[in-house]
């Protein structure tokens, strides 16, 4: 008598609608969450102009002096002011995050995320005075 | 946490505050001083480099997942995390050779 044949099992590539590039255009949630993520170039546009500043510092008092004009130009300006409403979104956005990602307990019972988020404003406050103070000659 | 609580007050202040004249700015001997200072050397350290990673890693997941171009996932690797260590070694050099 014959053998049956062997019987292998058929897996057909799953269907799977290819997604458009455009994807996040679709809903504002997810335009918001583009958006977010860009603000990463908002954080790298400064560290360059960071790394720029310390670089005219060694140079002297006269490279100093026309990177100070350099960052008066209105291209710059317009960069920055662009950057820091980049970088104050991405800020406010993790600050309002960081409850979901930090359950603290306190007896047994979680703290509401109201006091993680304030308290996570409330050190970005003190954090950004206390550099304020430094920068400025306190 | 670094770029959350640190960037926006630098950038307020020498990105827009002292080129605009809202403040007085820090003059070059003042500024220069307080950069010698080892602690603001490793704190200008630390303010580039971890923003860097944190620009890297953040930007490589909008190129793969936004533009749906994880077909160049090498190519895009190389670029955000070269381009992090590549950011932080020119900081270190800079800081390290501070007059």
């Amino acid at each position: 008598m014959r053998e049956a044949p062997a019987y292998t099992e058929y897996h057909p590539k799953w269907h799977r609608i290819r997604t458009s590039t455009y994807w996040w255009l679709g809903q504002r949630a997810y335009l918001k969450f583009i958006l977010r993520e860009l603000s990463s170039l908002a954080v790298a546009f400064f560290v360059v102009i960071t790394l720029l500043h310390i670089r005219a510092l060694t140079q002297g008092p006269e490279a100093y002096a026309e990177f100070e004009a350099w960052l008066r130009a209105p291209l710059l300006i317009a960069l920055n002011v662009v950057s820091f409403c980049f970088v104050l979104f991405h800020a406010i956005t993790w600050f309002n995050l960081a409850p979901k990602a930090l359950a603290v307990r306190l007896g047994g019972k979680r703290m509401p995320d109201f006091v993680i988020t304030a308290l996570n404003y409330v050190v970005w406050l003190a954090v950004s005075a206390g550099v304020a103070w430094f920068v400025l000659g306190g | 946490m670094v770029a959350a609580l640190l960037v926006p007050i630098h950038l307020f202040l020498y990105g827009l505050a002292f080129p605009l004249g809202w403040l007085k700015a820090p003059g070059y001997e003042s500024t220069l001083a307080l950069v010698r200072l080892p602690f603001t050397r490793v704190y200008l350290f630390v303010l580039c480099a971890l923003p860097l990673f944190h620009w890297a890693h953040r930007f490589r997941y909008t190129l793969c997942d936004g533009l749906q171009i994880k077909h160049l996932n090498e190519l895009i690797n190389l670029f955000c995390y070269g381009g992090a260590i590549g950011g932080t070694a020119v900081a270190g050099y800079l800081l390290w050779n501070i007059p």
